[in-house]
């Protein structure tokens, strides 16, 4: 979906605004949002694609004036009504419903301690053959789907090279709207700054992007 | 409109500023309202936790992971072992996640890394345009302007311009290469190592190492040196 999330060389968002000392969160509920949120996650309604595009549909004007965590937050809940975890009107008094069901936690202090990944399956899947090969000159594809994708727009109808295969990866534009895994494989792909930008940048430089089988076509 | 819109991203800006502002006021004066998202994860957190969802003790122990045990003196400390141990250091560009477990560090964002050396003819450096992906185990989690709109849409149109603005000299015979991490591949930059370092040790090394330069937005700088 072309929304603002798709920030890639947009222009004129104002300075880099650098804090000294920055705390890991600001405020308190930052962190618990950032915990709950894990939380929620670990119980597997829904996936990190699902979680991104979720992030993606706020509004524009809302998603620009928010800060890191308010976008978590809305996300969150969200979610939550989305996948039957609480109802509207417990979001709204913040108290569960008569008769509501009581569930056991997840992510407990003791998982906290021990857990190691997030759980992404491994790349090396020798049943899915790669589409394009190291090297290879490729064109990501001219595209526009209305869900979620991860081909940022600035990439699309680009000429780039291969430089790595990185193995078999859920595929995101199928996996966000729970229609499959679709895995194949994803390919660290240059692109020439002036391939993107045009003469104005540096005869140099480059912009690498992970780019997914489906994303790309024989240039 | 471009006026139009820096006006409204500042203004956006100030009403985070003051949201941040009041919630701090709150930790110290009780009297005073907390923000509003503030009351709104209040009610979400004991909502969850009632309907047991939730655990407050896994919660206490996210943050306390990330606010102490988790940040970026793990991604220096990977960074001096690969300038003083060439073994290391190959294994680390060969496969990095085996190596950053090497030295202990293994949780989520960082199953699967990549990490990218800077040397006299190239300079890396790392952003998210979509979102705000970043190597978590080695660097714990991102800062603010990592995350900014400013940032994100600069990376990848003006990098040179971005290194500037965060003071850092790349020559003109330099290639910039840029990372957009668009799949779940994390990266890390490996640093020049300073000139004059040589006798340091490496937990020397390490406290030389900043988050910024392992993003790729600065340079290690030599203790004498300044940018």
């Amino acid at each position: 979906m072309n929304g603002v999330h798709d920030m890639g060389g947009l222009q004129d968002m104002g300075p880099i605004n650098r804090e000294k000392n920055e705390p890991v969160f600001h405020v308190a509920w930052e962190g618990r949002i950032y915990a709950i949120n894990a939380s929620l996650r670990a119980m597997g309604k829904w996936n990190i694609d699902a979680w991104r595009h979720q992030i993606e549909l706020l509004p524009p004007a809302d998603y620009l004036r928010m800060t890191y965590y308010e976008r978590w937050l809305n996300v969150n809940e969200q979610l939550a009504v989305k996948h039957g975890l609480v109802t509207p009107t417990e979001l709204a008094t913040g108290a569960p419903e008569r008769g509501s069901a009581k569930a056991a936690p997840v992510l407990t202090a003791a998982i906290v301690a021990r857990r190691l990944g997030r759980g992404i399956p491994s790349s090396h899947d020798p049943k899915v053959p790669p589409q394009f090969k190291v090297r290879q000159r490729v064109r990501a594809r001219n595209m526009n789907p209305t869900g979620h994708t991860r081909l940022p727009r600035y990439a699309r109808g680009k000429l780039g090279i291969i430089t790595r295969d990185h193995g078999v990866y859920t595929f995101p534009d199928t996996n966000a709207h729970f229609q499959g895994e679709k895995r194949q494989h994803v390919y660290s792909v240059r692109f020439s700054a002036r391939d993107l930008w045009g003469e104005h940048a540096s005869p140099r430089d480059s912009v690498h992007l992970d780019m997914w089988d489906d994303y790309l076509e024989h240039a | 409109m471009d006026s139009t819109r820096r006006t409204f991203l500042t203004s956006a800006g100030a009403v985070a500023a003051q949201n941040v502002t009041h919630a701090q006021d709150h930790e110290h004066d009780h009297q005073a309202i907390p923000s509003d998202p503030a009351l709104r994860v209040k009610a979400l957190e004991s909502l969850l936790v009632e309907k047991g969802y939730v655990d407050p003790a896994g919660l206490d122990a996210l943050v306390d992971r990330f606010e102490h045990k988790v940040g970026p003196r793990n991604g220096a400390r990977v960074v001096a072992r690969a300038w003083v141990d060439a073994g290391y250091k190959k294994r680390l560009l060969a496969d990095a996640p085996s190596a950053i477990a090497e030295l202990g560090y293994t949780s989520g964002q960082g199953e699967h890394m990549l990490v990218v050396e800077n040397g006299p003819k190239v300079h890396n450096l790392v952003v998210c345009t979509l979102c705000s992906c970043y190597p978590w185990p080695v660097l714990g989690l991102p800062p603010v302007w990592y995350k900014s709109a400013a940032y994100r849409s600069r990376a990848v149109i003006d990098p040179r311009g971005v290194l500037r603005e965060f003071g850092t000299q790349v020559d003109e015979g330099v290639e910039v290469h840029v990372w957009d991490s668009t799949a779940e591949l994390r990266y890390l930059v490996l640093p020049e190592r300073p000139a004059g370092t040589e006798k340091l040790s490496e937990v020397e090394l390490a406290a030389l190492v900043t988050r910024d330069a392992m993003v790729g937005v600065t340079k290690v700088t030599s203790p004498g040196e300044k940018t």
